[in-house]
């Protein structure tokens, strides 16, 4: 329900709130010899994010809808973006991001889109390499890089 | 003022290579702007790496010219496919998509790109005559009145911003608490790091910018299901030609929302309202209001100048003050940063070529920028026709490779992925994301102005009200963070005192 997402939210930065208060009380919310201690700003913030998120809970919990928050037909087509994609992070850290990309795209092209393997080939191969070019060697901003590209000397 | 800066900036912009980059520029930003998930700010975002290397003023005429694009872009998807790319747009797609599906798309789109053009060159006429001026007073301020002006921009948010008060609040809250995030450069303490070393450099803005409008925009737009269905436009130099001479007719509307969206656009977060107000401005004046809504074309000029007009202003306070007005200025004013240059008031003395360059290059840009939409719409259009399967994991990497980019960290892309899932949850519980990026970019300069301000009057809250300048903004600024406490007030009062409705109207 949009209501217990709602109250959920509010609740989980009001803990967040609560963190920076207490980090903020470590640093000092008070005047030092030179100004105001680092404290002093995140404390007031926090402050006020937490009658926020009082407030707002207040709020949800009287007229929030109760329609779904996310209808399950709603929810796959996003789980099916975002496992991928959190898939696809991991990859890079331990293959670079060019072969982790073509990884993505084939997978997604032939799992999700199921298109033939020439075109899924084709353009997971294709994507990366011009994501190289561009990236590597035009414009010489280094990408994380695997083995392959090691393999391969750069 | 003196004509002859504006003179040398279009020397500067009309140089071969920055009239390439402006090319690119808009090609590159119109074809983001059509993409779903990629808009203007994470489209500079992402491109911003790629300026690292350039000089400044080359570097600013490339991204401008990308926003401008995306601005563009933004209309085609509107009309064509009745999916807003910026909440700018939504009142664009009330004509524009009606238009179009009565065959009429070439025509609503002819008359948006030359909307917006109009709407952007009166914005910039406008910055060309006040930018100097406001840098000049701007000279003179202290950190009081810039904090002032931080309390005024956060305000507007939260009085203007037409979303609800209290989660615009929260969004700007934790925009300033992640920016509080890291090494606090005036005591050298480490501020909410809780003894993890990742966490050490803090949150960049430009990896919450590509992950909340990115990643977060691309899960929300698959969960409608995975497929568009568009309308294709013909669109000829006859159907141009013809549209525009029907489109002097509606000067008022045009002069009406370049007013509006000026007027809304250089206060944050100010395009938004500015396009449906002028949208309404533009009904209610009309002679047939009931056509409003079924593809009346003035619908689709009056939201549009507007959104331009104030897409336009957002740059004024940027290059003025160093506070910029929208999420897409803000990550200009980072890349000005990282190019090594100082925003505020002062690049009007130390760099008029880059200041006068960037002026001059919104005349340019703008003019490129229209011949070129209207000559390739088709092409651009049929961007998105390219099958989702392919367009996700594309635009999932491209994002990747522009969060990575910032800092060389693999870190960011985790960060990215994070800030995607939030920006998701926000958007479908109405959190705006803007005001979070914009407090994230301000944060540090919002806490030293206020650092400073307390120093120089030691610990009392009140210098910000001694002052006549910043007294003045604060006040302006109180007034709109109490507004959502006011209009309910207002609506009962009126709605007591209101007469009972007249039935004899419709006598003669």
């Amino acid at each position: 329900m949009v209501r217990t997402a709602d109250l959920t939210t509010a609740l989980v930065l009001l803990a967040g709130g609560v963190l920076v208060i207490w980090d903020s009380l470590r640093l000092g919310i008070g005047w030092g010899t030179d100004g105001p201690q680092s404290g002093f700003f995140p404390f007031w913030l926090a402050v006020l994010l937490i009658v926020s998120c009082v407030a707002i809970a207040v709020q949800a919990r009287r007229k929030a809808s109760r329609a779904p928050f996310v209808t399950r037909a709603q929810l796959k087509p996003v789980l099916t973006t975002l496992l991928p994609s959190a898939g696809f992070v991991v990859l890079t850290q331990f293959v670079g991001l060019y072969v982790a990309t073509a990884i993505f795209m084939g997978f997604y092209m032939r799992w999700i889109g199921r298109y033939a393997w020439v075109a899924v080939v084709l353009l997971s191969v294709l994507f990366p390499v011009l994501t190289f070019l561009v990236f590597e060697r035009w414009f010489l901003v280094p990408m994380p890089k695997g083995p392959l590209e090691a393999w391969l000397g750069y | 003022m003196g004509w002859e800066n504006l003179l040398l900036g279009f020397q500067v912009a009309l140089q071969p290579y920055n009239l390439g980059l402006a090319v690119l520029g808009i090609t590159l930003g119109t074809i983001i702007g059509v993409l779903p998930g990629l808009g203007g700010a994470n489209g500079v975002a992402i491109l911003l790496p790629l300026t690292f290397s350039m000089n400044p003023t080359s570097a600013i005429i490339l991204l401008t010219s990308l926003y401008w694009g995306a601005l563009f872009g933004g209309a085609i998807t509107s009309i064509l496919f009745n999916i807003p790319g910026e909440p700018w747009s939504v009142a664009t797609t009330f004509d524009g998509y009606p238009m179009a599906r009565q065959g009429r798309g070439g025509e609503a789109l002819t008359a948006a790109f030359t909307s917006s053009f109009v709407g952007a060159l009166f914005s910039v006429v406008l910055i060309t005559l006040f930018a100097p001026v406001l840098a000049e007073i701007a000279l003179k301020f202290g950190p009081p009145e810039f904090f002032a002006i931080q309390l005024l921009t956060f305000s507007s948010f939260i009085g203007l911003g037409g979303g609800n008060p209290i989660k615009s609040l929260v969004s700007i809250l934790i925009g300033f608490i992640l920016a509080s995030a890291g090494l606090d450069i005036v005591t050298g303490q480490l501020r909410l790091t809780f003894g993890i070393t990742e966490l050490m450099k803090g949150f960049d803005f430009i990896v919450a910018v590509i992950g909340l409008f990115g990643v977060g925009e691309i899960l929300l737009s698959v969960e409608e299901g995975l497929s568009f269905r568009g309308v294709s436009a013909h669109i000829n130099p006859r159907v141009v030609w013809q549209t525009w001479t029907t489109l002097p007719r509606y000067y008022r509307t045009f002069v009406r929302s370049a007013f509006i969206g000026f007027w809304m656009g250089f206060k944050p977060g100010g395009a938004t309202p500015a396009s449906f107000m002028s949208y309404a401005f533009a009904k209610r004046f009309s002679l047939h209001p009931e056509r409003f809504g079924k593809g009346e074309i003035e619908g689709v000029v009056a939201p549009e100048t507007a959104a331009h007009a104030a897409g336009g202003a957002s740059l004024l306070p940027m290059i003025t003050l160093g506070i910029p007005g929208s999420p897409t200025a803000a990550v200009m004013l980072g890349g000005l940063i990282i190019w090594g240059l100082q925003p505020g008031p002062m690049l009007f003395r130390e760099k008029p070529e880059f200041v006068w360059g960037l002026i001059a290059s919104m005349y340019t840009g703008n003019v490129i920028g229209v011949a070129m939409v209207l000559a390739f719409v088709p092409l651009f259009a049929a961007i998105l026709r390219i099958p989702f399967p392919i367009l996700t994991p594309v635009i999932v990497a491209v994002c990747a490779v522009g969060s990575y980019a910032v800092h060389d960290s693999m870190v960011d892309i985790w960060y990215m992925l994070l800030f995607g899932v939030i920006g998701y949850v926000f958007k479908k519980l109405d959190y705006p994301l803007a005001p979070l990026v914009l407090a994230l970019v301000l944060g540090d300069l919002a806490e030293n102005a206020l650092r400073q301000s307390l120093i120089m009057s030691q610990g009392s809250l009140l210098i910000f009200f001694s002052r006549p300048i910043s007294g003045g903004i604060s006040a302006v600024a109180i007034f709109f963070f109490a507004l959502p406490l006011l209009t309910p007030y207002w609506r009962r009062r009126r709605a007591r005192s209101r007469p009972v409705p007249a039935v004899v109207r419709d006598d003669g």
